[in-house]
């Protein structure tokens, strides 16, 4: 390992500083030098600028695996986990900021919960079952095993906010449900445990802020950490909620 | 002073808290959630490969009941487990997984008809019911005679809160997210809610509540190698023993994970092995059978993570840039089920380790993964010590897991403690009696005490909080690690002591205002040492070998003198070592009596009581050996500790009422 010291490179980070939490400061790029390490993701690299060098430093991390959808931010421009990005993928030269559109908590740490908690409020992103009984100690409703595993694919969403931040729609419009809204509206309507019909689905997503607001520019179906089928998602939902709107 | 008022307040946001919450809210009572991080970012997340539940629908699980999930759990436990405590959680399970079902996690579906799998690394065609077609499928998982966990893909923690949490949306459950708890309001004897930091704005308010519940998940983070998510830091372990009154059972007692991917100690799950992958040395070697041959990769957690450090120590590890490792092999399984079954761990490995776990190996070493001890709670999760306290979750003492928690049994028992301890909390709230009344005093007093404690550190402290942090993560991972010594740990305490006092010497360098991640560094790191001292005082004590609890110089478990729960308290702020004290276990109410857990070590010593109570349990099971629910009654009796809509037998394929 020590052998190795003299060829590592010197990472230079540029980082979107702001707190508002401190009166009259500026939003300004700050910069930091960084020896780069084997293995290194910018987990890893951030933690040790803030340990050693800036203990001031916001940003947000939390299973450091590329679950969770804690650490979205803009990396050289590009909504990615942070996490899971390994600096050898990238030039020395690394620029950071925070993700657009949502809340600005202080440097690169958003507030995607509270926003997400917003849509999901709005779209009642849960199983509506018409409130039967079932009894738990019997034996479980049967579900097609291949249906299982569809309505899985879709509910792999983490809700980090990367398909949000690079929207041109939620660029215009604040209430915009973005491809992570549109996708849990797919995601429930596939499930046969949800008994709400696309009449429901129509009052929910039939609208600017809801399907026919996409403009079909699909940046979220490029940056997804995922990999969510966005794209055919959000076309399937929108011919669904045509023939639902005409019928009208 | 700002006060939020509430029934029932839950700190921590994973699936014990929501599912607790949850309870309590429809049974009438209010309940507010405090979380660091938006719910569904909780650790609980992070459960790759799925949840045990006895239902035998697979045919590799038929014939599995609440009794052999029973005592796989007790086995795995090293006979640490409270008896009554497993038994009330495996018949809740298959509740649990039910209500699960129907509130919309995507459960992996049983499909009937012939499929190939991997079993002792060779190919079997396992032929699946036709009326198993679509109910809940199984896979296998180390430490169980049947195949038993349940899982969704390999997102079975991230389906589980997703779903859980949109249910506690769709109750209006409020989670009052990156908010902390700092401290414990009480009066000695009994507890009235949380000094409670905005870690947003930095703005300190009570909240005050007829019952508060612990459910903060485990305190991996004073490892330096840990599966852990970074908010693992054991927080909700040091409210409740800060309080001097509320007691911390086993902290000795932590997992070390086989399959922390090398060197970075991400997990990839138990699910590999269990779906057949192996462990392989230096050589390409399959080296588990040659220490298990009945469990081989299967084996109990601690067992495993033991084998593997002990091949390693024989110079049979791969030797790496960063350290020696063993490798893991699931190229066996093919690529189809890796991109579907384990997708999640081909993202890990492709994403932190370059490896494409189709074609080649995954570096993998031991790491920190959970912590089996925590607050001590009664078999209904209220603090026997603290009334109005209670915990749920890995957070909680309560005790099912022991020495050694099984894989699968720890999402099992968020969703069931939430179950369980949130008709006792709605219990608890119904009763006049225990509305309390609230000594606005008393808020005030630990109010200042916090805001004083925080600004200690703007007093010139001269020492560094993340230095400090970082060199009890070095000492709890070199020296209170999977194989223990007396000298290593003597030597852990005293150096854990000195940072202790160190630590009431923190300064800021940065005194910004808000969040100000330094500052909260710093007031963690003095909690966490008390939990790391927690652990290294009780291991060091313990001259035993139990479950994970692994004394090279003990290497024998000791029922004659250790059949006992360890309990740590701190009885005042300027001490440096925990106080503790043993509560036993009562071999003569056992149901499953200590013996060999079937894999591990064979020689123990017995407690006295045991051969009497083997034979008195003998006798029970021979007199009801044609129902084993006659058989279970009689043998110990605990359906009266569960809520009442929680008992009840469950249906099964093969066991229709």
């Amino acid at each position: 390992m020590a052998t190795a010291t003299n060829n590592h490179r010197k990472l230079r980070f540029h980082v979107l500083r702001y707190n508002p939490a401190q009166p009259n400061d500026t939003p300004r790029i700050q910069d930091y030098e960084l020896e780069e390490a084997p293995g290194m993701t910018l987990f890893i690299a951030l933690t040790e600028i803030r340990e050693k060098q800036d203990p001031s430093l916001q940003f947000d991390f939390v299973c450091r695996a590329g679950i969770c959808g804690s650490c979205g931010m803009m990396i050289n421009g590009r909504p990615s986990l942070a996490c899971r990005t390994v600096t050898k993928d990238l030039d020395a030269d690394i620029s950071l900021a925070p993700l657009p559109f949502f809340a600005l908590i202080g440097d690169l740490s958003v507030d995607t919960g509270k926003w997400m908690r917003g849509m999901s409020e709005k779209l009642e992103t849960w199983v509506h079952s018409m409130g039967e009984g079932r009894d738990f100690k019997r034996l479980e409703e049967a579900m097609d095993p291949a249906l299982a595993e569809e309505v899985y694919e879709l509910d792999r969403c983490i809700e980090c906010g990367c398909c949000v931040a690079s929207c041109g729609t939620a660029r215009m419009r604040q209430d915009f449900v973005g491809a992570v809204g549109l996708n849990k509206m797919a995601r429930f309507r596939l499930d046969p445990r949800d008994k709400r019909t696309d009449a429901d689905f129509y009052e929910l997503v039939g609208d600017d802020n809801g399907v026919f607001g996409c403009m079909s520019l699909l940046a979220c179906h490029d940056v997804c950490p995922k990999n969510l089928p966005l794209q055919t998602q959000i076309a399937f939902l929108r011919r669904k909620m045509v023939v639902q709107g005409t019928k009208g | 002073m700002k006060i939020v008022y509430t029934d029932v307040l839950v700190i921590g946001g994973g699936l014990a808290g929501l599912r607790l919450a949850i309870g309590a809210k429809r049974r009438g009572h209010d309940a507010i959630i405090l979380s660091l991080v938006p719910a569904k970012r909780s650790h609980s997340k992070a459960a790759q490969g799925g949840m045990q539940a006895s239902l035998g629908n697979v045919a590799k699980g038929q014939g599995d009941t609440e009794d052999v999930h029973f005592e796989d759990t007790v086995r795995g436990s090293d006979w640490g487990a409270d008896q009554d405590v497993v038994r009330m959680f495996v018949n809740t399970a298959p509740k649990a997984v039910r209500e699960l079902a129907a509130w919309g996690v995507p459960w992996s579906r049983v499909r009937k008809g012939d499929r190939d799998v991997i079993i002792n690394g060779q190919k079997v065609t396992i032929t699946e019911r036709d009326e198993a077609h679509g109910l809940i499928a199984q896979r296998d998982f180390g430490g169980t005679k049947k195949w038993r966990t349940r899982y969704a893909a390999d997102g079975t923690g991230h389906s589980m809160i997703n779903t859980v949490a949109d249910q506690a949306i769709a109750d209006a459950i409020p989670v009052h997210e990156r908010k902390e708890a700092l401290a414990l309001i009480h009066d000695g004897s009994r507890c009235y809610g949380a000094v409670v930091r905005d870690l947003i704005t930095g703005d300190i308010s009570a909240y005050v509540a007829t019952a508060t519940a612990i459910c903060t998940g485990g305190a991996g983070r004073v490892y330096r190698t840990t599966t852990n998510a970074v908010i693992c830091e054991g927080i909700g372990h040091a409210l409740a023993l800060e309080t001097g009154v509320s007691a911390l059972g086993n902290m000795e007692a932590v997992q070390f994970h086989p399959t922390g991917i090398y060197p970075a100690g991400i997990l990839v799950t138990e699910g590999c092995r269990g779906d057949g992958g192996l462990l392989k040395d230096v050589d390409g070697h399959r080296f588990m059978p040659d220490y298990e041959p009945e469990k081989k990769e299967l084996a109990s957690r601690d067992v495993v993570s033991r084998r593997m450090e002990e091949h390693i120590k024989k110079g049979k590890g791969h030797k790496s840039r960063f350290g020696e490792h063993i490798w893991l092999d699931i190229t066996l399984l093919g690529e189809k089920h890796i991109h579907t079954n384990l997708r999640e761990v081909w993202d890990i490995c492709h994403y932190f380790l370059g490896v494409d776990p189709v074609k080649e190996m995954i570096p993998v070493r031991p790491a920190q993964h959970y912590t089996m001890g925590g607050v001590r709670t009664d078999a209904t999760g209220q603090s026997p010590t603290l009334k109005g306290l209670f915990s749920a979750g890995e957070a909680a003492c309560w005790d099912m897991h022991g020495f050694n928690r099984l894989g699968g049994n720890s999402v099992a028992e968020t969703v069931v403690a939430g179950m369980i301890v949130g008709e006792t909390i709605a219990d608890y709230c119904d009763k006049l009696a225990n509305t309390p009344t609230v000594p606005l005093g008393l808020v005030r007093e630990f109010v200042e005490r916090e805001q004083a404690k925080l600004a200690a550190f703007t007093k010139g402290g001269k020492e560094d909080a993340s230095i400090i942090k970082g060199e009890m993560q070095d000492l709890m991972t070199g020296k209170v690690g999977i194989f223990r010594t007396g000298r290593d740990l003597e030597e852990a305490v005293d150096k854990l002591q000195k940072l202790l006092v160190r630590s009431r010497s923190i300064g800021l360098r940065s005194p910004s205002p808000g969040a100000n991640p330094e500052l909260v560094t710093a007031y963690r790191v003095q909690r966490m040492l008390k939990i790391a001292l927690s652990i290294a005082y009780g291991a060091a004590v313990r001259t035993e070998s139990r479950g994970a609890h692994f004394r090279e110089d003990f290497p024998r478990r000791n029922d004659a003198e250790w059949l006992k729960r360890t309990l740590a308290t701190w009885k005042s702020e300027s001490d440096t070592l925990p106080t503790l004290a043993y509560e036993p276990l009562d071999v003569k109410r056992m149901e499953l009596p200590p013996g060999w857990r079937g894999y591990g070590a064979k020689d123990y010593i017995d407690h006295p009581d045991t051969p009497e109570r083997q034979k008195a349990v003998e006798a029970i099971r021979a007199q009801h050996a044609n129902d084993r629910f006659a058989m279970q009654a009689a043998l110990m009796p605990y359906e009266h500790l569960l809520p009442e809509v929680l008992r009840g037998r469950n249906e099964r394929i093969d066991e229709r009422f």
